[in-house]
């Protein structure tokens, strides 16, 4: 009953109306740079550090918070009504939120995600107060040979749940891991295919990549249609709301993406893109309708964004249990901390329960505030589909520009933004899918990263890689889901319910 | 008459004024480039800069740019080429950017910037896991010659100060730097997990990162890298003391733009210097938890020089520059 205790101590903290304008203050900023591609939380908190610096830690703390979670729900906002990701973790939302709105359901999808990052958020948040030093054991105990394992998994599940065509998926998986070997390798210092250009060195920008294939490559590619485009974008058709089956297909899908952003969000490496993969290749399995993935599927939606938020609580959990910092926006944080001459830490909730506490209720506060924010607005959202189509696409492309050069005011990432749009009008008019390409960029340095590590520790003994139980159950799991819809046709006799796989 | 004399007076304190400033051109602005992305050690030493001068009233607008990349070389290449004999224009920078020169081959070096002054360092520090064998330095010193390839080190990026202060430490007792079996991790986090979960021999990284671990009990601190004990860990003996001649600090300075003037680069020590010896100055460290390793004149290039011929060999030696 302490821990109840302690959190409606919190509460009375957060509920400060100082602290509510606080948090209110956060959640609007947070989801303001959220929808902003390339401007996410971390630099927004980053920018506010030094004026922070005289209120009080409380309230500043729990201002950093709802930039943290207003950031993740104002990147979902982007990519389903502009197809633009505004963060890496949103960019699956894309995906299916995107088509969904075009087919009038906006609503719906916008208030999926809204409803489903609070259902994770909440319950993500209730696990970080109630087992978050359990939580954190076993995320310690991942070693780099489980994680290679959970990228294994990764790259099996997902590489199958995209597309038409396993050979184009992969294609495009190629595209995207030959992008992550530039720059400067981590464990060698040495430059990778850089051609000597210095703005290369650091490689290529997730976000970059991102919202030139999406949304320059579709503002090129509508271009090219011109008048022979038959799709007209409806900005409403039927309810703006969720009606009774959105309500029922998005419910375990909100279950289960929280169920896998969490624990993947608490470990040191998990971050919050790979949970929404894994979510997204989840759900298109389960789902009983699965040809409607890839033409709008509302699980598609519901399971990542309960993922993503789910990982952006579970990034706190070694936060405040070990004052690691996993995350761009925790090392921010953890600034933040030490700012106030806080150290977080082992004994963070032992010295200063009070702080932490209130940052914990401060996260509910923030959830239901960016509910009631942003549920009255997804009426207001969705016209923004009304708006003729040159002025549409033209503000996107500009939009898209002003985000990723605010980020990086470079020559050369606008270069790379350009080359990639045509690189994304290029597979969408032969029928190639995008999205695998800016996942082989995420998951490929993070899989060869951990794969050398592992061997560099069992000083080259590729045995390392199978000899943990972690390991071995990941390995299963891909194995599974790998072979598990061909074992069911041999032993059934008839087709897995899985999207077609042939063309 | 009074009038005509005041008029005399006013004419002669312009006069005078005129070379005067073009003399010692007195510092209204600046403009502090932090060649990272906000959050990082640069970016919070030049924005705590930004804040003591502006808060001291020593210069009255100062603003920070920050040009992320490459350990800090495309922010250098901008400054270099933006800011030529503009003595408005500073940045800082630290040992990483001397490493990550070298190993990027880096067109633009220190040697095209004045430097001006030393301004904070942290120290290194050896952690293992409290259930770690390895109890002390020469525990480990005694693993490393055994089978340098057994003993994993966790720290940060390939090239950075952790990893030479690591190369510096298996040369120091006559190992061979090419056999550091040396693991880079993007994030401090990260790399104390690996530390925590025991999946790597040691870690090593600044103090600070250990600190709060050590203070719970979860990681020992085998030694400092640090002339003499750090007040954080008086506990903790340094390199040397263990009989491991190595000393080492991630230092941060600052340094002016190319072709300045010799007043210019004065006036703009003078400045730099005020602010060192400032009270806001020492609160600042203080809170930050950064050392005042001030150092600026001859005795700073000479340091500085010291400092860039010996991570130049040790980076050789590790097999990271030809």
């Amino acid at each position: 009953m302490d821990t109840f205790a302690a959190l409606s101590q919190g509460l009375m903290v957060a509920l400060q109306p100082m602290n509510l304008v606080f948090a209110f203050f956060g959640v609007m900023l947070g989801t303001a740079v959220g929808v902003l591609p390339g401007i996410g939380p971390a630099l927004t908190v980053a920018l506010l550090l030094p004026i922070t610096f005289k209120l009080d830690p409380a309230g500043s703390l729990i201002m950093f918070a709802g930039i943290y979670y207003g950031g993740m729900y104002g990147g979902s906002t982007a990519s389903i009504l502009l197809n633009t990701p505004g963060e890496s973790s949103s960019i699956v939302t894309a995906l299916e939120g995107n088509k969904m709105a075009r087919a009038g359901r906006g609503g719906p999808a916008l208030a999926t995600a809204a409803i489903g990052s609070f259902v994770a958020g909440t319950i993500a948040t209730v696990g970080l107060a109630l087992i978050a030093p359990t939580i954190v054991d076993i995320a310690i105990s991942f070693g780099p040979e489980d994680y290679f394992a959970l990228m294994i998994l990764a790259f099996t599940t997902v590489s199958a749940a995209f597309g038409s065509s396993v050979t184009r998926g992969l294609t495009s998986l190629f595209i995207g891991l030959s992008l992550g070997l530039v720059g400067i390798d981590l464990q060698s210092g040495q430059a990778r295919i850089s051609f000597g250009v210095p703005d290369l060195l650091d490689g290529v920008e997730v976000t970059t990549l991102a919202v030139a294939l999406f949304a320059i490559g579709e503002t090129l590619s509508v271009a090219a249609a011109g008048s022979r485009a038959e799709e007209v974008i409806e900005p409403v058709k039927g309810s703006v709301f969720m009606n009774k089956e959105d309500w029922k297909r998005s419910w375990w899908p909100w279950i289960r993406g929280t169920f896998l952003g969490f624990p993947i969000g608490a470990m040191p490496a998990g971050g919050a893109e790979i949970p929404t993969f894994l979510s997204y290749a989840l759900e298109k399995r389960l789902c009983k309708k699965p040809d409607e993935f890839g033409n709008g599927a509302i699980e598609g939606v519901a399971g990542p964004e309960a993922a993503n938020n789910a990982a952006a609580a579970g990034v706190l959990v070694p936060l405040l249990t070990l004052g690691l910092p996993t995350s761009a926006t925790a090392a921010i944080m953890l600034a933040g901390f030490q700012q106030y001459g806080l150290n977080p830490g082992p004994l963070l909730f032992a010295t200063n329960p009070d702080l932490v506490w209130g940052l914990i209720a401060s996260l509910f506060i923030a959830n239901i505030m960016l509910l009631i924010l942003n549920l009255p607005l997804v009426g207001m959202w969705v016209r923004l589909l009304a708006i003729p189509r040159p002025w549409l696409y033209g503000g996107i492309l500009v939009f898209a520009t002003l985000g990723t050069l605010g980020a990086n005011p470079s020559l050369v990432e606008l270069g790379m933004l350009v080359i990639f749009g045509l690189l994304g009008y290029v597979l969408r008019r032969y029928d190639y899918p995008i999205a695998p390409v800016v996942v082989g960029l995420i998951l490929g340095p993070l899989a060869e990263q951990q794969l050398r590590r592992a061997l560099a520790i069992s000083v080259g003994d590729p045995m390392v890689l199978f000899q943990t139980p972690i390991a071995l159950t990941l390995y299963a799991l891909a194995a599974l889901a790998l072979f598990g819809p061909l074992l069911f046709y041999l032993i059934t006799g008839r087709k897995a319910p899985v999207g077609g796989d042939e063309d | 008459m009074t009038k005509m004399l005041r008029g005399a007076v006013v004419a002669a304190a312009l006069a005078s004024c005129i070379p005067f400033v073009s003399a010692h051109a007195e510092v209204t602005e600046l403009k502090i480039m932090a060649p990272a992305a906000p959050g990082g050690g640069w970016d919070q030493t030049a924005r705590s800069m930004q804040h003591v001068l502006q808060t001291d009233k020593l210069v009255s607008n100062v603003q920070v740019l920050n040009v992320p990349g490459a350990g800090g070389t495309i922010g250098l290449a901008q400054f270099v080429n933006a800011s030529k004999a503009d003595p408005h224009a500073l940045i800082v920078g630290g040992y990483v950017m001397v490493g990550a020169i070298i190993t990027n081959k880096s067109p633009v070096t220190l040697s095209q910037v004045t430097p001006i002054a030393r301004l904070t360092g942290e120290f290194e520090a050896i952690a293992v896991p409290a259930n770690s064998p390895l109890k002390s330095m020469a525990d480990l010193v005694a693993a490393l010659k055994a089978d340098p390839a057994k003993v994993s080190w966790a720290g940060g990026s390939a090239g950075g100060t952790d990893h030479i202060a690591a190369g510096l430490i298996l040369k120091a007792i006559g190992g061979d730097p090419k056999k550091l079996n040396y693991i880079a991790f993007s994030g401090g986090g990260e790399s104390l997990a690996s530390i925590l979960g025991g999946k790597v021999t040691v870690g090593i990284s600044s103090l600070s990162e250990f600190d709060a671990q050590a203070k719970a009990g979860k990681l020992r601190i085998l030694g400092v890298s640090g002339a003499q004990r750090l007040p954080e860990a008086p506990d903790v003996p340094t390199f040397k003391e263990s009989g491991v001649d190595v000393e080492i600090q991630n230092w941060r300075m600052v340094a002016a733009a190319p072709g300045i003037t010799p007043e210019q680069k004065k006036e703009l020590s003078g400045l730099v210097e005020k602010m060192a010896k400032s009270k806001a100055w020492t609160d600042m460290l203080k809170q930050k938890g950064w050392a005042d390793t001030y150092l600026a004149g001859e005795a700073f290039d000479k340091q500085l020089a010291i400092d860039i011929a010996n991570t130049t060999t040790v980076l050789k030696e590790i097999g990271l520059a030809q």
